[in-house]
């Protein structure tokens, strides 16, 4: 409770008024909003040095109208936390994924991983596949669930050494909002790494046969025609995508594992199908 | 063989089984009995063709392109939450 009181207090000094609502997200992280700014406390696990060039990247005129930038381009800490302080956006609604900004999502992609690493501060490593890996740790239990999501993780085939790129981390539709127009948000796992990893998890749900392939195609397709970069020349995007929608594929399954276990209940017919995926990669 | 037309010597070609004889001379074309049904009926193969199912090799196997099971669990909690974070 100190720590949302500290926040509401750095929201009013950047000038946010009224009430505090708190945004549902991760249990490890607290967003917290008043009137026209959202104040984040980041996770205690997340580490402040690689944060700030993060964030001074967000800031910076190279990611203008591609990522939302911060109202101030340092890290503060509060109660031992690292927190960054934001302008309000609109989410996207979550009534209808299909009517979902998909093609503009993929557009900002394509630009975000066009931009010349030489605009930016010196950033870590992108986070998706150091997620993956965490994801698969944190399962609890030895079940044979458990068991065929470790050994899909345990037999992906190792990257093959590319040149980095720009990559947003840990991109889905949570990760759009909207100011005039669509722009990237969360820094967390901002930095250079393979950027088809950005699209990958859209790629599973593709592969899990969860996302209607229309939708997909819509997807790729306004990456593609947007010039991105991650899916080379070549007309078999998928030679790029496998082996990041592999291992996004492990870490849903893995995620949904450890929801169930909170939630004491079996998964559902969704979370199923990621289970089933796995067990097809671990076949392929 | 002769060109029908202007007695130019004819070259035998065979593509795909389909056996034609073309004048070195006029470029004209001459088919054999039923040659002209086989090349139709490639040429509606060919259109009709599906394209091959783009997606990886463990893919699930998708329907129809406009497949109608997506909708099933289009408001399903665990889905939506899915598409909306981490």
């Amino acid at each position: 409770m100190a720590l949302e009181e500290e926040l509401a207090g750095i929201a009013g000094a950047y000038g946010g008024t009224g009430d505090l609502v708190r945004h549902p997200t991760r249990t490890d992280v607290v967003v917290l909003r008043r009137g026209e700014v959202v104040v984040k406390a980041h996770s205690v696990r997340d580490e402040v040095e690689s944060l700030r060039p993060r964030l001074r990247a967000a800031a910076s005129a190279a990611l203008s109208g591609l990522m939302l930038a911060p109202l101030d381009p340092e890290v503060l800490t509060v109660a031992g936390r690292a927190v960054t302080v934001w302008p309000a956006g609109r989410p996207v609604s979550q009534d209808d994924p299909d009517a979902a900004p998909w093609e503009e999502g993929a557009r900002l992609l394509a630009r975000l991983h066009a931009v010349p690493l030489t605009l930016l501060p010196a950033l870590p490593a992108a986070g998706g596949p150091a997620r993956a890996a965490r994801a698969v740790r944190r399962m609890p239990g030895d079940g044979p669930v458990e068991q065929l999501v470790r050994r899909a993780f345990s037999e992906l085939p190792e990257p093959e050494p590319g040149p980095g790129l720009l990559t947003h981390g840990d991109w889905h539709l949570g990760q759009l909002v909207c100011r005039d127009r669509w722009l990237l948000i969360d820094v967390d796992d901002l930095g250079i790494g393979d950027p088809a990893w950005d699209l990958a998890r859209p790629a599973a749900w593709y592969a899990a046969g969860l996302l209607d392939p229309v939708v997909w195609d819509r997807f790729l397709g306004a990456y593609l025609a947007s010039g991105g970069p991650a899916l080379g020349r070549g007309d078999d995007p998928w030679q790029w995508l496998d082996l990041p929608a592999r291992a996004l594929t492990v870490q849903l399954a893995a995620v949904a594992v450890l929801n169930a276990e909170r939630e004491h209940r079996e998964l559902d017919e969704v979370e199923h199908s990621l289970v089933e995926s796995c067990n097809r990669i671990v076949r392929a | 063989m002769q060109c029908p037309k202007c007695r130019g010597n004819m070259r035998t070609y065979e593509r795909n089984g389909v056996h034609i004889e073309q004048c070195d001379n006029c470029r004209g074309i001459f088919l054999d009995y039923g040659e002209l049904e086989t090349l139709t009926r490639m040429e509606s193969q060919y259109h009709a063709a599906p394209p091959p199912a783009p997606g990886p090799a463990w893919g699930a196997p998708h329907g129809a392109p406009h497949g109608g099971h997506y909708g099933h669990h289009r408001g399903q909690r665990s889905w939506v939450g899915m598409l909306f974070s981490t």
